[in-house]
């Protein structure tokens, strides 16, 4: 049956894929499990879009459908060709805030410098979907020999995130009912593939990029470490969180490194071209608090965590369901 | 100038790693301090000599399997409408004889029972107002911080005249489970790290008997890793002096006294009660029972719900880690069947549990 757990991105989401879906679809291109699947030099990709409220500070649905997609393009290095878009409307849906929906993919489509050359609309029965569902897929081209891919990722990496982590998942939690969660915070959802053009441009040599949606970074990490068999060490200082995101998070009991991001991107790069790396991304408006916050070594598969006071401790997988339909 | 927060900090796992006294085992009662104590990885830091155990601080840890028996029996009823919070609702039944690998609120859910899960108490008032058809039923489990949340909301709702609205409870109250565990010759605990949000309420007085009758050092501790290891340095210097008594170290926050208007609101609605804790067992007067006058709006009499006797997941060793007689890693079941993902035990489940905060937490070493 069927649980929310099954949704988290954690590691039950992990077990419902390799139980249920490698066992009959697997092939060799799927079982890479990566942002995009990469065939020859273009990349495929797709995502469901689900997030409750539909409307959240810095971003809605709309927003969310296509830059999710793009920037799962962008995490292989692709650059987007076009964008698909399937739409499953529930009866009853007022037709403004479609229209707002729709227009907010638009404007999300020509940041990301990508169009939307096909889609399908379903309607179903009030009560069998929650307002609208949008599903989007992506094509993109590879260009030259930048390849990211997490199982790339090499001891003596420097680990990059572009900017602070957390605001898109305690953002969407803000407007929930019932959350007490009181201030200013705005979703990071944004195209990201700017950052990984600027990376390209600045020659960096990036081994592994990914986008820490669900799950948060913590996921994104162990799910590298994992792909290539590094361990990774982290500084928890390094981490930049926004205080009232921090706040959020101990008031919910959360952690952030688990949070989702919608604007972020983890990027694996060799020593030597890290402070390159880290200019390159400052140097644009979405990368302006990148950061070095560890580095990748021999080892066990996995993540280790240097706390404010010293302490190491092992990071684990997601579980349970922490932010229930927060992309 | 005022030292910066690493300094501090630094300072005093120092000035705690000096003690070569007797070996020291403090305990904390709070899931919070439980889950900021293993998030910074304060255990590794502390020297052998000096211990930090997690007590029955996890308000779903301590509430007993047959309370999510009931639980999950009321949300079968198709009237009914669950609200509780998220913690809850992966707890294990213990009902495996119904459902493999065993009942949840999340399973009866999934499986089409009405159950939501709710920030705030408040939410089941909104609900029961907004569906007047519905019997909204909130899971009032926590301690003193909760109890007059809840304790507010049947009062707003005999105010309102609202028919359809009530308290499945579970609530307890911690110094008589501390005062057992003092009491204890199973371990010796030689201090308690008290809990910063229930001491809000009760004020620092609570704890008196504990350091007067069984000659406990009590510390009141904050929640910044910084705090909590203010905290055990307090308790270590008392244990060193051969003193015992209630030292307030979250000035900030808690006052004494507490907050009477909590109580009073708390004491409108309950009266204290026996209650079983897991783990410990029925312990007197550690519980808060609707009192008669708001009867309608007690679940366990609203509702008539017969359930066979509760049995705990077999090899499920939860009661001795909230007594803090064992260290969740030594319990069989941890991390190999029993997960956060797949709990046997509660302590496994809330993100405040023991068992669950040290597996999402593994430290190794500084």
């Amino acid at each position: 049956m069927i649980l929310m757990g099954h949704g988290s991105g954690g590691r039950l989401s992990q077990e419902l894929i390799a139980k249920h879906f490698l066992p009959k679809l697997g092939n060799g291109v799927l079982a890479e499990l990566g942002d995009s699947a990469v065939i020859g030099d273009l990349a495929l990709t797709t995502d469901a879009y689900v997030v409750s409220p539909r409307f959240f500070p810095g971003g809605d649905l709309g927003r969310l459908a296509v830059c999710g997609t793009v920037n799962d393009l962008a995490m292989v290095g692709a650059r987007p060709i076009g964008l698909t878009a399937a739409f499953i409307l529930e009866e009853g849906l007022a037709l403004d805030e479609l229209d707002r929906i729709v227009a907010s993919m638009a404007e999300a489509a020509r940041e990301a410098g990508v169009e939307i050359v096909a889609g399908d609309t379903k309607v179903v029965a009030r009560g069998a979907a929650d307002g609208v569902f949008i599903t989007t897929s992506g094509v993109g081209r590879l260009v030259g020999d930048f390849r990211p891919a997490p199982r790339r990722a090499a001891a003596g990496d420097a680990v990059l995130v572009s900017g602070t982590i957390g605001d898109h998942g305690v953002a969407v939690m803000s407007c929930r009912k019932g959350i007490p969660l009181e201030g200013a915070f705005a979703s990071d959802v944004a195209p990201i593939g700017a950052l990984v053009e600027a990376l390209r441009a600045a020659r960096v040599e990036v081994h592994a990029l990914r986008d820490p949606t669900r799950g948060g970074v913590a996921q994104s990490l162990l799910e590298i470490a994992h792909a290539a068999g590094v361990r990774v060490s982290i500084d928890e200082r390094a981490i930049p969180v926004k205080p009232a995101v921090r706040a959020a998070c101990e008031l919910l009991g959360f952690d952030p490194l688990y949070v989702a991001n919608e604007g972020k991107r983890v990027a694996f790069v060799p020593e030597a071209d890290a402070d390159r790396a880290i200019a390159a991304l400052r140097g644009h408006p979405l990368g302006a608090r990148a950061t070095r916050i560890g580095t990748a070594t021999a080892g066990d598969p996995g993540c280790d965590l240097v706390t404010p006071l010293g302490a190491r401790r092992s990071l684990r997988m997601a579980s349970g369901e922490l932010l229930p339909r927060i992309c | 100038m005022t030292p910066a927060p690493g300094d501090e900090a630094r300072a005093l796992v120092a000035s705690i790693g000096r003690w070569d006294g007797r070996p020291l085992t403090f305990m904390e009662v709070c899931g919070t301090h439980t889950m900021a104590a293993a998030r910074a990885g304060l255990r590794s830091l502390l020297p052998p000599k000096v211990r930090l155990v997690s007590g029955p601080g996890c308000p779903v840890c301590v509430t007993p399997v047959g309370y999510v028996d009931h639980a999950i029996a009321l949300a079968a009823r198709p009237e009914i409408t669950l609200v509780t919070f998220g913690d809850l609702v992966r707890v294990p039944g213990s009902r495996r004889d119904l459902e493999a690998p065993a009942p949840t609120l999340a399973r009866a859910k999934a499986r089409g029972a009405d159950v939501r899960v709710a920030y705030s108490p408040l939410e089941a008032l909104a609900i029961a107002r907004a569906e007047p058809a519905r019997e909204v039923v909130f899971l009032g489990v926590g301690f003193e911080t909760t109890a007059p949340t809840i304790a507010a909301v049947v009062i707003a709702a005999a105010a309102e005249g609202l028919a359809n609205v009530s308290v499945l409870g579970a609530h307890k109250t911690m110094p008589e489970a501390m005062a057992l565990l003092a009491a204890s010759s199973e371990l010796t605990i030689d201090g308690f790290l008290c809990p910063g949000h229930v001491s809000i309420v009760t004020g620092p007085e609570v704890y008196a008997p504990l350091a007067d009758r069984f000659h406990k050092p009590c510390v009141i501790a904050g929640f910044e890793p910084v705090e909590i290891l203010r905290g055990v340095d307090a308790l270590v210097r008392q244990a060193a002096a051969g003193r015992a008594f209630v030292e307030n170290a979250y000035p900030g926050a808690v006052r004494a006294g507490g907050n009477p208007r909590a109580r009073a609101v708390q004491d409108e609605v309950f009266e204290p009660c026996d209650a079983s804790w897991r783990g410990l067992g029925v312990i007197p007067g550690s519980g808060l029972a609707m009192r008669d006058r708001f009867a309608r709006f007690d679940a366990a009499r609203r509702f008539d719900v017969r359930l066979p006797a509760p049995r705990e997941p077999r090899g499920c060793r939860c009661g001795d880690v909230l007594r803090g007689a064992i260290d969740p890693t030594e319990c069989a079941l941890f991390g190999t069947s029993c997960t956060p993902d797949t709990p046997d035990g509660a302590c496994m489940v809330s993100g405040e549990g023991s068992c669950a905060a040290r597996w999402q937490n593994l430290e190794i070493g500084p």
